[in-house]
């Protein structure tokens, strides 16, 4: 998977998690740029991504990841690719 | 439940359900129409999928944008959920799953642990809340983080008898505001300790959390409290697969989200149930479904069935099944496009066959449509097809009986007959919340019934039948014994039911305790059997009227349909009410899609117009008591002893 195909599932999960087609998501866009994106919202995304991707964050980032960036590198970095 | 995925996620889903087709489209054609009504049964039908997690909070989303639960035409629900754990994300699964069986719940969590403080304080939020139903959940280290691993037997007794009895106290406190009640079983999180000596230790967290988990059952049947079995759900499918440390660390989250699902339906199928809303008929194909192969090709000696083959064995099981619903009160039927004489032949001469001819209450084998078959069987039972289960390893009907009939629930059966029995019990299509004598003896009154059949064929005209049936009505107030059965049977009666207002047990218990009402139950014998409590009549003094009795409930059992079962009853009625020297009897008749047998029943019964009521789909009637003459009919009356 490319940068460019993460980014696109991340959007598209959380396009239809926050029922919002608008959103915009880029590699520093952090999670107060995004309305609604709160903290319930924040762990069902990372959840819904796992699940998408077939893929299991480890707590310690789940707990910190700052930006969409961050989160498209630990993908990758799980996906060894 | 079945796990799904590979290596990294795993995780366990609602598998008898259809994958959806489509579901963007749909969800959005749904969204998109301006009709309420039309929005809640689209999304409806979408909720029967096997939705991704993301689908489910999408599904959830577009539930809750329509928000007008008074045009939808099902049943709302406010469930109240008290927990030690994070639940927000259990919320949306519960709603969806609650939307399945066309049921709206609105949902309400209380403070996290703050389970007495929510019940006890008169102000709290979920006071406010004004909930029907009160789901209350912990975790286990609430109740054994400070036993010590060094402390004896009699500490451990200590910590079970105090969490029994503060768990009654919630749950009588729950009960007094006339909710449902449920408790959820405790998850065994705890890590090996000794080992398996754990087993065997008293202070072991595995033995303490087994020990809990049987006392606060023992105590919640003893309370009236449902039983939301979670540990059960959990150890079937894998605790790894329900409890998912990072998600507890992260933010207390107990129940995983990839277990939401399952979970949501598990609570959503004991509301349903309790609300009369559980199947009762389940519906069976036959080749390639109660035993492998095609009886049609491969003649009795060729279809695999019984002990010799894997395969054989695995029918078997699903024939084992389906005698043990039956046992359990579930009504057979099968379903096949078959030759008649064939297949009942197999039934009869198969050493092998589990399920005998007169284990079926309906048989049909023939090679018109299934739906049309279907709609024959309700029909003949009595039942709406909402009450159905059809099993069937062809795809294509599976299919076809989706588009035809949606209200009859098809289960996805997996390909491999070794998973059928667990696809189908997994559904929870039965979920019950008691077990009465009704039930064990349903197959009998269904025999019987047949029997009655043949009588009124041969008795030519109804008089003579209902002479030579030889009926009593053996009738009586209410007793403790009754009132589970009489609140079962007001909550599952939906064709004679004057008002359809539901009832929980205690609701009943308060009625019956109070002698100012009436809560009668008849129970019908003829000569071919007991037919047990078929009717029940629960009557309170009107409110504004002196000397007046209103019929708030009124149900009958459509088994008992035609033996004028309804004028004994209402002779009963009025001879009571006489004696304590009332004077007129209100009952209002509220129309449902599903009562309209009752059509012209209180006039047939001698009642007159009242037209005191404004109230939707409401007509109000009235019997003077002085001028009531009984009726006479073939059934003899007798009072309990």
């Amino acid at each position: 998977m490319t940068d460019a195909d993460i980014l696109a599932t991340l959007t598209r999960v959380l396009r239809d998690l926050l029922s919002d087609q608008g959103i915009v998501l880029a590699r520093s866009t952090a999670r107060a740029d995004v309305p609604n994106w709160d903290s319930f919202a924040y762990v069902n995304f990372i959840v819904a991504v796992e699940m998408e991707l077939g893929v299991k964050f480890p707590l310690g980032e789940v707990e910190s990841f700052a930006t969409v960036g961050e989160i498209v590198d630990a993908i990758k970095a799980l996906k060894g690719s | 439940m079945h796990a799904i995925g590979a290596g990294a996620f795993a995780f366990v889903t609602v598998k008898w359900l259809p994958p959806p087709i489509e579901f963007r489209a749909r969800l959005e054609a749904a969204n998109a129409s301006a009709d309420a009504l039309e929005r809640y049964d689209a999304l409806a039908v979408l909720a029967d999928h096997r939705l991704s997690f993301l689908e489910t909070l999408q599904l959830d989303t577009a539930l809750a944008r329509v928000g007008q639960p008074s045009k939808s035409r099902f049943e709302t629900i406010r469930l109240a959920t008290l927990s030690s754990a994070t639940i927000d994300h259990l919320q949306p699964p519960i709603r969806v799953a609650g939307l399945r069986r066309r049921l709206l719940i609105e949902t309400y969590t209380g403070g996290l642990g703050l389970q007495r403080q929510e019940l006890f304080e008169a102000t709290s939020n979920l006071h406010a809340f004004g909930a029907n139903a009160i789901l209350l959940s912990f975790v286990a280290a609430d109740f054994i983080s400070a036993l010590a691993l060094g402390g004896g037997r009699a500490e451990a007794d200590g910590v079970i008898a105090n969490a029994v009895a503060s768990a009654s106290a919630l749950w009588s406190k729950a009960k007094g505001t006339g909710a449902i009640v449920i408790q959820q079983s405790l998850l065994d999180t705890f890590p090996p300790v000794f080992g398996g000596f754990d087993a065997l230790a008293s202070n072991a967290p595995a033995h303490l959390v087994a020990r809990l988990n049987l006392a606060l059952a023992d105590a919640a049947a003893q309370a009236g409290v449902l039983w939301l079995d979670v540990a059960r759900a959990s150890a079937r499918d894998g605790l790894e697969l329900w409890h998912d440390p990072v998600r507890w660390y992260q933010g207390k989250l107990e129940i995983a989200p990839q277990a939401a699902g399952v979970y949501g339906d598990l609570v959503a199928r004991l509301i349903a149930a309790a609300r009369g809303k559980s199947r009762k008929c389940l519906v069976l194909d036959l080749d390639n479904t109660l035993w492998g192969g095609v009886i049609g090709d491969d003649g009795i000696e060729g279809i695999e069935l019984g002990q010799g083959s894997g395969v054989g064995e695995a029918h078997l099981a699903l024939q084992r099944y389906a005698k043990t619903m039956k046992e359990r009160g579930i009504v057979l039927a099968v379903c096949s496009k078959n030759d008649a004489t064939i297949a009942e032949a197999t039934f009869r001469d198969h050493p092998e066959m589990l399920l005998k001819r007169e284990d079926i209450a309906v048989f049909t084998a023939n090679w018109q449509d299934k739906a049309t078959n279907l709609r024959a069987i309700a029909e003949k039972l009595n039942l709406g097809l909402d009450s159905l289960v059809f099993v069937d390893d062809n795809p294509a009907e599976r299919a076809h009986i989706r588009q035809a009939l949606p209200e009859v629930a098809v289960p996805e059966l997996p390909r491999d007959p070794a998973h059928y029995v667990s696809c189908i019990a997994d559904a929870g299509y039965f979920e019950a919340v008691s077990f009465t004598d009704e039930d064990r003896d349903r197959a009998t009154h269904y025999a019987a019934n047949i029997n009655r059949e043949t009588l009124q064929h041969q008795a030519g005209d109804m008089t003579t039948f209902l002479k030579q049936l030889e009926m009593s009505v053996v009738y009586g107030a209410a007793r403790p014994v009754d009132i589970s059965r009489v609140t079962q049977l007001i909550n599952k009666t939906n064709q004679f039911n004057t008002t359809t207002v539901r009832r929980t047990e205690d609701e009943i218990k308060a009625f019956a305790a109070d002698p100012a009402n009436a809560v009668l139950h008849f129970r019908l014998v003829d000569r071919f059997g007991d037919n047990g409590i078929v009717s029940v009549m629960v009557a309170v003094p009107a409110e504004g009227k002196a000397d007046a009795l209103e019929l708030v409930n009124w149900v009958m059992s459509c088994r008992v349909f035609g033996r004028e079962l309804e004028y004994e009853a209402l002779n009963i009625l009025v001879e009571r009410a006489r004696a304590r020297g009332i004077t007129t009897i209100y009952a209002d008749h509220i129309k449902t899609k599903k009562n309209v047998v009752l059509a012209g029943l209180f006039e047939r019964l001698g009642f007159v117009r009242d037209d005191t009521t404004t109230a939707p789909e409401t007509t109000r009637w009235r019997l003077a008591i002085d001028g009531y003459a009984p009726r006479s009919t073939q059934i003899h009356a007798k009072e309990q002893a």
